[in-house]
């Protein structure tokens, strides 16, 4: 247990405040693909990250370990800078904040065994005598719900349920204290989904791991995350707990994802399609990037850029419908005496 | 069309594994028929074997009616008549059933020339309706355009556009929304709905998300290890499943409305590879109600209140 207490205060395990990622093109103008966007992670909690594709989470993500560097912002883990990679070695203390990526099969090298991959990461650290690392690689394959026999196999010989799973058994290596995500579970079959998902909590829980879950998946992401951070554009529109976040979205955007999410019920319900297509990056909307596509947008939305709003029951929202600091309520019972911009169809 | 005892067997360097194991089922007009199942069970294969896009060496038995014919025993241009003009396919990933040198206009009018033998001009126009219908805005200019310019939701829905192009009876639609966002999924299941109604459209969806099916089937068949466990009406289907398998596939899913804190019931084991299929019911290493019968016996696909199910056991039939 020990191994994870806090090695910095109390203060959040990882700490993003207006953090900006700009790409730089060459014969192409510049792409702000994060425009400012802050989220805390506090120790043992899982929060989700979601948005459409091209919205930056997956940058935000790069960024959050240092992957790509901010040109904007701060990004603090447990208390210290988190600097991007560079030639140079990274400083050791960041080997606890640890990334999982999409596809494990182009992750994990295809042609060594899973042990031997599970042992470099043990060796670079230098976490555990040589004599002890056998056992800590069965170790971390029980960890994940695999068999000590999985480390003398290759990656094709298991299901993509189970590479994700040694994926998340590597990262476990370097006992961190944090673990970034990103779509962990898309492309895999729900009983695989449901499979990695289960574990996720389950380590969460047991090693009071901090988990950042970057996924398009608003459904499973309201099942596994304590907190919930919805992206549009580049910016956070609207953060809070997840289920009450689920049951009464503040953001006509958290309100379209939600909507557009089909039910397994038999019932034929066809989802709500959000109207328009995702604007590109480079050339974001003015004033609240939403409101080309926003139900309830009127003449504010297309002028000022909202500001972020606290929302009684731990909710924040940057939606100019929303009172700061009132109880929360429906995009749809805000306008009424708003001069709306377009009406819906 | 009817599908009867279809079986299909692939060259593997350790002789013929059994990929698709005798099914059957018909699509009726303006419905959309699922098939659903986990990966490797078969739901792509015998779609495949029915436009002759197996892999080489490939063995087909049984039957395939559609339009007074027998889909499996044309050859060639025959069938490529056919499966060209009246079946339009739809796939995952459309950067790659698109080409991405030919303009959208290119690859649109392609069919249309070849199989309804229309002038340049006449296909041009009935493109750039098709374009319309599929809410691509600034129809005649997205001809001129190639499919890199285009967001994932816009190419998915040019396909479909490309898959229409001649006037199909039947679209087989294999994972069409799964690499999407759920909201451009959203607009492409309403996109599906209005064609099967406003052109009597038969098609079959084929998809392992039991939540897009629900949006949209008539029935469904669920595939397991290249055979039908279960099919039936949509509804009583999925609100009342009797096969065990069938039961685990919607538990693995997040509800919107359940519980808190409820985990997600993960299925115990891996479907089996088409070479080490089990004896008996090839689901009974996984099951919870597995008996000693189930471990000896294939069940046969029955009629049971309204829908068939294979299972010795049909241990929810009461519910």
């Amino acid at each position: 247990m020990n191994d994870n207490a806090p090695l910095n205060g109390d203060g959040p395990a990882l700490e993003l405040q207006d953090v900006e990622v700009v790409y730089e093109r060459r014969g192409r103008e510049r792409l702000r693909a994060v425009a400012g966007a802050s989220l805390t992670v506090e120790r043992g909690q899982i929060v989700g990250l979601v948005g459409e594709s091209g919205c930056g989470k997956s940058s935000l993500a790069r960024a959050s370990v240092g992957l790509v560097p901010t040109t904007a912002g701060t990004v603090q883990f447990e208390g210290r800078e988190v600097t991007p990679l560079t030639r140079r070695a990274r400083p050791r203390e960041l080997a606890r904040l640890q990334m999982v990526f999409q596809n494990p099969y182009s992750s994990l090298n295809p042609r060594r065994k899973i042990g031997s991959q599970l042992t470099d990461a043990l060796d670079v650290l230098g976490l555990v005598p040589s004599a002890d690392r056998r056992g800590r690689v069965e170790e971390l394959l029980d960890l994940v719900g695999l068999p000590a026999s999985a480390a003398v196999r290759y990656p094709h010989q298991f299901s993509g349920g189970q590479r994700q799973r040694i994926a998340v058994a590597r990262a476990l290596a370097a006992d961190p204290s944090v673990l970034v995500l990103d779509e962990p579970l898309a492309s895999l079959d729900a009983s695989a989904q449901a499979q990695v998902a289960n574990l996720l909590v389950d380590l969460s829980r047991r090693l009071s791991l901090s988990l950042l879950l970057i996924s398009h998946d608003l459904a499973i992401v309201r099942h596994v995350a304590d907190v919930v951070s919805v992206m549009y554009l580049g910016v956070m529109v609207e953060t809070g707990p997840a289920r009450s976040l689920w049951s009464l979205p503040l953001h006509p955007y958290t309100e379209a994802l939600i909507g557009a999410v089909p039910h397994p019920d038999g019932s034929g319900f066809l989802p709500e399609a959000l109207p328009g297509e995702v604007p590109d990056p480079a050339h974001p909307p003015a004033a609240c990037r939403f409101h080309p596509r926003c139900p309830y947008a009127f003449d504010r939305c297309s002028a000022e850029d909202p500001v972020t709003l606290a929302i009684e029951g731990d909710r924040t929202v940057a939606c100019w419908l929303q009172a700061g600091g009132g109880p929360p309520a429906r995009p749809a019972e805000r306008p009424k005496s708003l001069p709306l911009l377009h009406v819906k169809e | 069309m009817e599908v009867e005892g279809l079986r299909v067997r692939l060259p593997t360097p350790r002789g013929f594994a059994t990929v698709v194991d005798g099914i059957d089922y018909d699509v009726e007009p303006a419905q959309v028929f699922g098939v659903a199942g986990e990966s490797g069970s078969g739901k792509t294969m015998s779609m495949l074997a029915l436009l002759g896009l197996l892999p080489a060496g490939a063995i087909v038995e049984g039957r395939a009616a559609f339009g007074g014919q027998d889909l499996l025993r044309l050859k060639g241009n025959d069938l490529r008549a056919v499966s060209g003009r009246d079946i339009g396919m739809v796939f995952q990933d459309p950067m790659t059933s698109l080409h991405p040198m030919l303009t959208i206009g290119q690859q649109l009018t392609e069919h249309m020339r070849r199989h309804l033998g229309l002038s340049r001009r006449a296909a041009d126009d009935r493109a750039a309706e098709l374009l319309d219908q599929v809410r691509i805005p600034g129809p005649r200019s997205a001809l001129h355009a190639y499919p890199h310019q285009f967001s994932g939701g816009m190419r998915q829905r040019i396909a479909i556009a490309i898959a229409l192009a001649c006037g199909p009876r039947l679209l087989i639609a294999d994972e069409p929304t799964t690499a999407l966002d759920v909201t451009v999924q959203a607009g492409i299941l309403r996109l599906l709905d209005r064609l099967r109604r406003e052109r009597d459209l038969s098609v079959v969806l084929i998809t392992h998300d039991l939540a897009v099916m629900s949006s949209i089937a008539d029935r469904i068949s669920i595939f397991y290890a290249g055979q039908v466990v279960e099919s039936g009406r949509r509804d009583e289907l999925l609100r009342h499943p009797r096969h065990p398998y069938t039961r685990a596939l919607l538990d693995a899913l997040p509800h919107p409305e359940a519980a808190r804190d409820t985990p997600l019931v993960a299925i115990k084991g891996a479907p089996p590879s088409p070479q080490q299929i089990p004896d008996g019911c090839r689901y009974h290493p996984r099951c919870p109600y597995a008996i000693e019968i189930c471990t000896t016996d294939d069940p046969p696909l029955v009629p049971v209140g309204g829908r068939r199910l294979a299972c010795h056991v049909d241990p929810f039939r009461h519910e």
